[in-house]
């Protein structure tokens, strides 16, 4: 059976190799941040939670002194790309869309046909795994087709990965600061005191208090799935339903997509707001939450109209 | 109640705010939480360590690196333009709004993994926008270029978040389910998922309008 573990030696050699070219091309700081990141994914299932906790310490030291920096291995010119791309045409596509195609079109079939019974993959990791063979077919193809020199994939990824640079762990920290932020109690802390803000007997106000709370809670855990628990232990369940007799599928659903409001708005969500605004190159590391918020504030007050609407106009 | 864990997030906001590594403030306030909720040193340092190594699967999608970047060393972000340029009628508002139905559309049935922004925003999305911007304003200033860029991303991500919890089976869905069913209102995933619906349309409506706002602003700077 594959399972995760399969993937993070995978990934760990492709850091491998991103850390030697580094230390190649005289970037010692990028080649030791690869390089734990390398070592966290081969052998971070082996070693003691200290271990692993140390080495986090160490990544996030050399990143805070400021020894990552970006590279700039050769690569072709805006002229030749502009010929390749007219010669190579919108056959250019078709290896992009080998990843996702792999990804999705392998799950509906994983899923929807007895090929789920073989257990080829780790239950519900199959979207991830496929992911990695995607893009290993991806490569072979691209380098049979194009025939660029050996290390052009390596070397080109390279390029990319030092563009984002830090941001690249920022998501996986974050998550892992959600886990502190659990042991600590925190989410028990800002239910308490988001409960106690509540106007008694207004249910439109304790809908409002609802809906804020999950969209900042939001912002500050950078997912809305460390708010939802919390809130709706806190206001959703005990004061709108049970209190108020509101429908709990609509305070479920649209209490969600309030905290996915606050998704949008903080950079604690950084795989999908600071890391595009590094991937893009934007001067401005909050570029793309400043699109964002006007959106995000409209749409969370249209969820609050529907909650109040849909839960109790509707409902009662 | 010992409230001195709430400092921790202090720190995020400050640390944030005043432009620190934010590596550095994320690891700063995730070591004070612990310790201010009364944790030893150790202890929090080994949460992080496990933590950290629990969600290894964040970082597996950097392996995509390679394949876009070779792709584009042989031109796949001026194709990207090409197709564009060549599309009569083709404008930034338009481009982005179609993007945002598709993903929307696909996430709803299911297919999150189309899009995104390493394998889609980057290679594709971001440099169709700018050509059709262009086709329309001419050539952009700085400013204005990363604003259709960080648009660019930031139609990805409404149409990701408003179409994805119309599918029933997504982790969001099963977690609001999980939560209601321990405090002992059993819903069906169906019936949560239809309650995705008003919102998915406010969010067209809402990130439509403004996709066309922008375009709209591009072209006044530009006259």
């Amino acid at each position: 059976m594959i399972t995760y573990e399969w993937l993070y030696v995978l990934t760990g050699l492709f850091f491998v190799v991103w850390a030697v070219l580094s230390l190649r091309d005289g970037k010692r700081g990028n080649a030791a941040f690869w390089g734990l990141l390398a070592a966290s994914f081969l052998i971070g299932s082996h070693v003691s939670d200290f271990v692993n906790g140390l080495l986090v310490l160490a990544m996030v030291g050399i990143a805070g002194l400021g020894l990552l920096k970006r590279s700039d291995p050769p690569t072709t010119s805006g002229e030749e790309r502009q010929v390749f791309s007219a010669r190579l045409g919108n056959r250019l596509f078709l290896p992009a869309l080998i990843v996702p195609v792999t990804a999705v079109a392998g799950t509906l079939l994983y899923n929807y046909t007895p090929l789920g019974e073989t257990g080829l993959f780790a239950e519900r990791r199959e979207t991830l795994i496929l992911f990695g063979i995607g893009v290993l077919v991806a490569i072979v193809v691209a380098m049979v087709w194009l025939k660029p020199h050996l290390l052009a994939p390596a070397e080109e990824g390279r390029r990319l990965l030092d563009s984002i640079g830090w941001a690249g762990i920022l998501p996986q920290m974050l998550a892992a600061l959600g886990a502190v932020f659990a042991l600590a109690g925190v989410g028990d802390i800002i239910g308490g005191l988001a409960g106690d803000v509540i106007p008694k007997g207004s249910v439109f106000l304790t809908v409002v208090v609802f809906a804020l709370g999950m969209a900042i809670f939001t912002m500050i855990m950078g997912n809305a799935f460390a708010a939802f628990p919390v809130m709706a232990a806190a206001i959703g369940i005990p004061l709108l339903v049970e209190t108020y007799g509101g429908n709990p599928a609509v305070i479920g659903a649209v209490g969600m997509l309030a905290g996915f409001c606050g998704t949008l708005m903080t950079p604690m969500a950084a795989n999908f707001n600071i890391v595009p605004a590094a991937l893009l190159e934007l001067k401005d590391q909050n570029g793309v939450i400043r699109q964002q918020v006007g959106t995000a504030i409209p749409l969370w007050l249209c969820n609050v109209a529907i909650i109040y609407v849909g839960a109790f106009l509707l409902w009662s | 109640m010992n409230y001195w864990p709430l400092l921790g997030i202090a720190i995020v906001v400050v640390g944030f705010a005043l432009r620190f590594n934010p590596l550095l403030v994320v690891v700063g306030a995730a070591l004070a939480t612990g310790v201010l909720a009364g944790l030893d040193l150790v202890a929090v340092i080994e949460a992080l360590g496990k933590a950290f190594n629990d969600n290894r699967y964040i970082s597996v999608t950097w392996i995509i690196l390679p394949v876009i970047g070779l792709l584009e060393r042989y031109g796949l972000q001026q194709r990207a333009r090409a197709v564009i340029e060549n599309l009569r009628g083709a404008t930034m508002g338009k481009f982005l709004t179609v993007y945002l139905l598709f993903r929307q559309v696909t996430a709803a049935i299911g297919m999150k993994d189309i899009g995104g922004h390493p394998q889609a925003v980057r290679p594709l999305v971001a440099p169709m926008a700018e050509a059709a911007a262009e086709k329309t304003h001419g050539s952009l200033s700085e400013g204005d270029r990363e604003k259709v860029l960080a648009m660019s991303a930031a139609t990805d991500n409404v149409g990701l978040f408003f179409g994805e919890d119309i599918f029933f089976a997504i982790a969001s869905i099963l977690l609001i389910q999980g939560v209601f069913e321990s405090y002992g209102y059993p819903l069906t995933p169906l019936q949560l998922s239809v309650w995705a619906i008003p919102t998915a349309i406010c969010a067209f409506i809402i990130h439509g309008w403004r996709i066309h706002a922008l375009d709209r602003r591009l072209g006044r700077v530009a006259a």
